[in-house]
């Protein structure tokens, strides 16, 4: 790498940023030097409240009425940013430096259609005419990949789905063909194929702009796609920062491995590659601890070298490109994913059936308009589901949004009721009783862990009253013996047992989804429904959830259904796995089946979009075209046909497919052959 | 059985939620306009129960000996209307009529706006569909007309206007909890309070309720000062308390004829008028702010 020889776009030296509020200064980060050199991408990862954002704020000069910079410089093209007038700002930000943020619908103008947004940024920052600025936001969309440009031109940005909006507002970005590009998390809210298609997009674009690109993400698998240099952030500190292989290869922070081992790597489960959280918490930037930020909750922590003084940046092994903040950093043993310490257990191979499901539909009634004929249609939410999960084993369910996933976990529960088929739970029939007219026993046997930490927990109600609760209803206990037992319970879930005084409001993400869990275990369930219970949360609370879910699923020999977009995590969890799409299995088998070929052709293309936090992972890139049709309009055939890479011909539109089964009794529901299906090279693999 | 869960913090001191309570109130220090509007109301408020103490005379006694000498003096310092009577006195026992009304009319709408709006958002379907249209057909009468019917129909009285403000204002506010009740039905710990069981009148006073408070206490104080124009609207039209009570809109009307020659006594129950409504929105404001904040 010679980006010594390129021209630095963005240059941080010793910038310290604070916000202002009424108790005072709160200094957010207190020291953060970095050089972005033209055509360069450098990502920046990190748990949430670690000042990713403030940066990207800073880089823009835009921190708000309460935010500064107090200290050290932020030079964009040499310049000074601080030093600029507004009208000097303001012709920078919008025609050399863009940023896109996380949330598409709330960068985007509602009353305005996108095409008279896109024309406003040559009209307003070079005077172009309207018809050469028309020209312009045509070309530009079509270079984002939109389909039919000229229609989307005209559209309100309501009319788009979410992977449009988005790249409709990286079109806005680059408009002016910045010479330097903020992304704030642009990917988070979408699909996996969707995310992939967009990132394909930024990786291309910088290659033929040449932009400079700050990449902002808690997902360290976007970064290695898009980036070439990544600086781990940590309580507003850089405390590694160098090119992706390296730090990756060989990462010399203790932090950067904690997050790392905090991850699972598709190809990794639970029985060979156990995931280690990072114990505690990131600290609130009132309370920084002295010398090392991380020290708490490091490993390798020696109290008196690492919180005495400040902790000076050094190349690691003399290596002026990989910069590391850490004392210790000469002395740390090579870094290597943890093992399985133990024998490796086998799969659980139990015979008996916790839950089957033969048949299963789900029709949503849309009701007519007053003065429709026609008299409403039918939305198809689930059709045909068959699935089967034995006692002790985890069966996950992955699928894009609106896949039906979620309704799935409804109509388990008892919250909605099957139009059609069976649901039996232990040999109970319970799919046509809603959860009102279950009976106590079934109740107690079935509970769920619900996907958002702020919701699942009601805000007026104690931690403790809503465990004793629980367990006043469904085990009919008395109070006194409520509250002891609800104390028991945070025990399971590691939790300290004076928290049942708290209000969700005074607990983090994580620790309220241990309450839910404690919640959900208060019957004694025999099957608990996990709807993306980890979703909203950082990789390393993420892993200590994962890590209490497997515990817990040993301790009691429970079944677990867990719902998840997310591949990596459902390799690492799952012993058997079910793809769905649009209302419908796709395929079906045990978790090394469903990850290796044969594949259905969307499972494929599923698993070559997961982002993979490893540099040396080579996967194939299938990128689907379009959207995932509406639920109201299920094509006839194949559900799949419409975006399907090795569509046969015109028998996916118009016939359903049939279910193909392997002797191991993997199902795939394809028009191809199984025999075709076999002889494709695995999505996924390592280069040796 | 009945061993109340809620107090789960048994380690805690039983005061525990009372100072919570108090702290929560301190925290409107925050909020200058809502300490200005907490002020005025907590004045009136005072003024209201100390009336026997701090009125200087019977409010409906004439002072005959002043003569025709309406104008404040060291004997009547707001002076007396034209019947002799205290205008201090009067304007300080009217405050006890509209801060009995006032907040006994809106605590009846409450329960009864509350309990409709949880019905009909909670149950939704033709449930819904009857309570808005009921609500709907009472909301699209003029209010004046309306109150104009109920009192003029029952009498003038507290124990109407009361009525008259219930029926009124319950409608507006079915209209707001059923739209919060729609939002928070779907929060997963409403499914999990139908998963362990619970009863859907639990689900709706105990799960659903209380997380709509933010919203309805704002909407509270500013009812409380709509109701008090209402009262003194009501009193002005002459359909308030029967004389010789004080009552604010009264001591409006009662001046009407004079106003040009002798404004004083109407400008004073005017303000008095004023400034509660004032106080009751500076504090619904203030609430507001710091519930942002939080």
């Amino acid at each position: 790498m010679t980006g010594s020889t390129k021209r630095p776009v963005l240059e941080l030296v010793n910038a310290r940023i604070s916000y202002f509020t009424r108790a005072g200064e709160i200094n957010v980060v207190p020291d953060i030097s970095f050089t972005l050199h033209e055509g360069e991408a450098l990502g920046l990862v990190g748990e949430s409240g670690c000042g990713k954002s403030t940066v990207a704020f800073a880089v823009m000069n835009y921190l708000g009425g309460s935010g500064r910079l107090t200290g050290g410089r932020i030079l964009f093209e040499g310049r000074d940013m601080q030093k600029m007038s507004a009208a000097e700002l303001r012709a920078v930000r919008g025609n050399k430096m863009s940023m896109v943020y996380q949330d598409p619908m709330s960068s985007l103008n509602p009353v305005m259609t996108v095409g008279r947004q896109l024309m406003e940024v040559p009209i307003i920052h070079e005077g172009a005419s309207e018809a050469a600025a028309r020209e312009r936001a045509i070309a530009i969309l079509k270079e984002v990949n939109l389909p039919d440009p000229e229609s989307v031109f005209e559209r309100y940005p309501h009319q788009l789905s979410g992977g449009q909006q988005q790249r409709v507002v990286i079109a806005m970005a680059l408009m002016s063909e910045p010479s330097l590009l903020v992304m704030d998390e642009p990917t988070t809210g979408l699909d996996v194929t969707v995310e992939a298609a967009v990132l394909d997009l930024v990786v291309r674009l910088r290659e033929t702009r040449n932009s400079a690109i700050v990449f902002i993400s808690h997902n360290l698998g976007t970064v290695v796609r898009i980036c070439d240099r990544i600086g781990v952030m940590y309580a507003g500190e850089l405390v590694e920062e160098g090119p992706i292989g390296k730090v990756f290869r060989d990462p010399r922070h203790p932090y950067t491995r904690g997050l790392l081992d905090c991850i699972p790597v598709l190809g990794s489960d639970k029985r060979s590659a156990p995931l280690v959280p990072i114990p505690g918490q990131v600290p609130p930037a009132m309370a920084r601890p002295r010398g090392c930020v991380f020290a708490p909750r490091c490993p390798h922590v020696v109290p008196e070298r690492c919180s005495v003084g400040d902790i000076p940046t050094s190349p690691a092994g003399g290596d002026a490109e990989h910069l590391v903040q850490c004392v210790r950093e000469p002395e740390l043993p090579d870094y290597r994913r943890p093992q399985a310490s133990g024998p490796i257990e086998a799969a659980i191979e139990a015979s008996e059936p916790m839950l089957s499901i033969v048949h299963l539909d789900k029709v949503y009634r849309q009701a007519g308009g007053l003065f429709d004929s026609a008299g409403g249609y039918d939305v198809r939410a689930l059709s045909d589901v068959n699935l089967e999960a034995q006692r002790g084993t985890t069966l996950a369910i992955v699928g894009e949004s609106g896949c039906g996933k979620s309704t799935l976990a409804k109509v388990l529960t008892g919250l909605e009721k099957a139009t059609a088929g069976k649901v039996s739970l232990g040999g109970v029939e319970i799919g046509d009783t809603a959860v009102e007219n279950r009976s106590r026993a079934v109740k107690r046997q079935l509970q769920m862990v619900f996907q958002n930490p702020d919701s699942t927990l009601n805000p007026s109600h104690s931690i403790g009253y809503a465990i004793a609760r629980t367990l006043q209803r469904l085990k009919r206990l008395a109070g006194g013996l409520a509250n002891r037992e609800a104390r028991g319970l945070m025990e399971t879930v590691k939790l300290p047992a004076d928290f049942v005084a708290r209000k969700p409001r005074q607990l983090s993400g994580g620790q309220k989804q241990r309450v839910a869990i404690a919640r959900a275990l208060a019957g004694g369930p025999e099957l608990m429904v996990a709807d993306e219970p980890v979703s909203a949360l950082d990789v390393s609370v993420q892993a200590a959830i994962i890590n209490l879910l497997i515990e817990i699923q040993r301790q009691r020999g429970a079944t677990l259904v867990f719902i998840s977009h997310d591949l990596s995590v459902v390799r690492y969890l799952a012993d058997r796995v079910a793809v769905m799409y649009l209302g419908k299995i796709v395929e079906a088998g045990t978790v090394e089946q469903v990850f290796a070929p044969p594949y259905h052709p969307y499972t494929e293309a599923l698993l070559s979009a997961v982002p993979i936090p490893d540099p040396d992972v080579k996967q194939k890139r299938i990128i689907l075209e379009g959207n995932i049709p509406s639920v109201t309009n299920v094509p006839p055939g194949c559900p799949f046909a419409t975006r399907c890479p090795r569509k046969v011909g015109p028998i996916c539109d118009t016939t359903p497919p049939p279910e193909l089964r392997t002797p191991g009794g993997h199902r795939i529901v394809c028009h191809i052959p199984l025999e075709e299906l076999t002889v494709v090279d695995p999505v996924v693999k390592r280069a040796s | 059985m009945t061993t109340d869960v809620r107090n789960f913090g048994a380690t805690r001191p039983r005061d525990g939620k009372l100072a919570r309570l108090l702290r929560r109130i301190a925290l409107l220090r925050e909020s200058p306009v809502g300490m200005i509007g907490a002020g005025l109301v907590l004045f009136w408020i005072l003024v209201a129960i100390l009336a026997p103490l701090i009125s200087p005379y019977d409010p409906n006694a004439n002072d005959f000996e002043i003569a025709r000498d309406w104008y404040p003096s060291a004997r009547h310092w707001l002076g007396t209307d034209n019947q002799s009577r205290d205008l201090l006195s009067r304007i300080i026992w009217g405050s006890r009529t509209v801060l009995i009304v006032a907040p006994t009319a809106v605590g009846c709408a409450y329960v009864i706006g509350c309990l409709m709006g949880l019905l009909a958002g909670y149950y939704r379907g033709w449930v819904d569909l009857v309570v808005m249209r009921i609500s709907d057909i009472i909301l699209s009468f003029p209010v004046i007309i309306l109150y104009m019917i109920i009192i003029a129909n029952f009498g003038p009285s507290a124990f109407n206007i009361i009525l008259a403000v219930t029926f009124i204002a319950a409608p507006q506010i079915t209209r707001i909890v059923r739209g919060l009740t729609l939002e928070l039905r779907e929060r997963d710990y409403v499914a999990a309070a139908k998963m362990r069981g619970e009863s859907a009148w639990y689900i709706m006073l105990v799960e659903i309720l209380p997380n709509a408070r933010g919203p309805l206490i704002v909407d509270a104080c500013l009812r409380m000062g709509y109701t008090t124009i209402a009262i003194g609207v009501l009193g002005f039209l002459g359909l308030g308390l029967p004389p010789p009570d004080p009552d604010w809109g009264g001591m409006v009307k009662d001046s009407y004829a004079l106003m040009s020659t002798y404004p004083l006594m109407s400008i004073i129950p005017c303000m008095a008028i004023s400034s509660l409504v004032v106080g009751f929105n500076l504090l619904a404001d203030g609430i507001r702010e710091i519930g942002l904040r939080d």
